[in-house]
């Protein structure tokens, strides 16, 4: 099946593995990733407040390119997607909002709200299925404990994401039990790593992305999975050792095409 | 006085789209909130001084620039008063005034490592500046 892929401003530079997996084993999965030719930076973070517009155009546009090919928009950065969902959801459900972004469209391209967004977990579990994941396996993840991180963006709002229960998810540990890994559940998997604060208070992020490392380490885990290049980096820097990768290079190394970095 | 508040509470209740006369006082938004300890006005505090008009000390208050909207405190409110975005609409009607910006691009060389994601960047120019 054909999908439309958008992959964001960090994915081009700093988080390229995150991107080149999920192309990658996108392929082995029978799904074609299409980007749009002309995508923006969907701007990094949501603006709740309902009179920020020129904001949330790049996402309209995204929306709307998806749509018109009748494609669901799938992202894999936990960002893009938080972004482009809650901007999806204002323009289905505030007839104000929608009505004042369209008039910053021209007539074709206005956006009635009637594309999906899918993170990429959402479509190796409801699109690919677990099942089918489970059976490009080659290289089970055997002995592997690992702690899914979900972070703040790829859950809530709750009722905007409907991707899984924001309090109690299981869409990462199931994903980690099918590649043949252990999934080792922790209590501060969905708190804030500290986001973009570590530019205006380093301390702070310390605090935060220590308090969850340092946990993951008590209950046992030999690495965190993260879907997010700013959790990965915070609870890198700032946390207290505990390696960080990206679910789409824990896919990879469990289809068997992920590169050995030694090799080089 | 009175009056300039009062527009400025409806300005900011319009635009964050949510109703802070709905809070019970709780406190589950300060008490989830994981920036808590930096701020000088917990979200709680936000919610019941802007219903109450008292929105000078909240636009000179450092908690608007710590709130990175992880929206622990809007998933968790029992009562769909979703501080996050009352927080939110604060820190615009400061930053939206000329000079104001919080952050600004000369500063940013300044914040640049090598592994730093571009999002980072991104997400805090939307946050800190107009």
């Amino acid at each position: 099946m054909k999908v439309t892929y958008f992959p964001g401003c960090t994915l081009r530079t700093k988080a390229k593995d995150l991107d080149k997996y999920a192309r990658k084993c996108a392929e082995i999965l029978d799904v074609t990733l299409e980007e749009p030719d002309d995508w923006q930076c969907c701007g990094g973070v949501f603006t709740t407040s309902r009179d920020e517009i020129a904001t949330k155009l790049s996402s309209v546009r995204a929306l709307k390119a998806a749509s018109d090919k009748n494609q669901p928009l799938v992202t894999v950065c936990s960002t893009c997607h938080n972004v482009i969902k809650q901007t999806n959801y204002a323009m289905q459900n505030d007839e104000e909002f929608s009505s004042r972004v369209n008039n910053y469209l021209s007539k074709e391209e206005n956006y009635d709200g009637s594309a999906k967004v899918l993170h990429y977990l959402e479509l190796l579990r409801d699109t690919v299925g677990f099942d089918k994941v489970k059976e490009k396996v080659v290289k089970p993840l055997e002995g592997k404990k690992i702690a899914a991180y979900y972070g703040c963006l790829l859950l809530r709002p709750g009722k905007v994401m409907q991707m899984d229960d924001p309090e109690n998810p299981t869409i990462m540990e199931d994903l980690i039990r099918a590649l043949g890994a252990e999934a080792v559940v922790t209590p501060y998997r969905n708190e804030c790593c500290g986001s973009y604060i570590s530019l205006e208070n380093p301390e702070s992020c310390t605090k935060r992305s220590t308090k969850i490392t340092k946990n993951v380490e008590t209950y046992g885990a030999d690495m965190i999975l993260t879907a997010c290049p700013m959790c990965k980096y915070n609870l890198e820097k700032y946390g207290s050792g505990v390696p960080v990768v990206y679910l789409t290079e824990l896919l990879a190394e469990a289809f068997g095409v992920k590169e050995d970095e030694n090799a080089k | 006085m009175q009056n300039k508040n009062s527009s400025l509470r409806d300005e900011i209740i319009r635009i964050s789209g949510t109703n802070p006369r709905k809070c019970m006082l709780c406190g589950k938004c300060s008490a989830t909130c994981p920036a808590f300890d930096g701020m000088d006005y917990a979200p709680h505090q936000f919610v019941n001084m802007i219903e109450n008009g008292n929105i000078e000390p909240l636009l000179n208050s450092k908690s608007i620039y710590q709130c990175l909207s992880c929206f622990a405190c809007l998933e968790r409110c029992p009562r769909t008063v979703e501080p996050a975005k009352l927080i939110e609409a604060v820190r615009l009607s400061v930053i939206r005034k000329q000079g104001a910006n919080h952050l600004k691009p000369d500063n940013i060389p300044a914040l640049l490592d090598e592994d730093l994601p571009q999002q980072a960047i991104v997400s805090a120019m939307r946050k800190y500046n107009k």
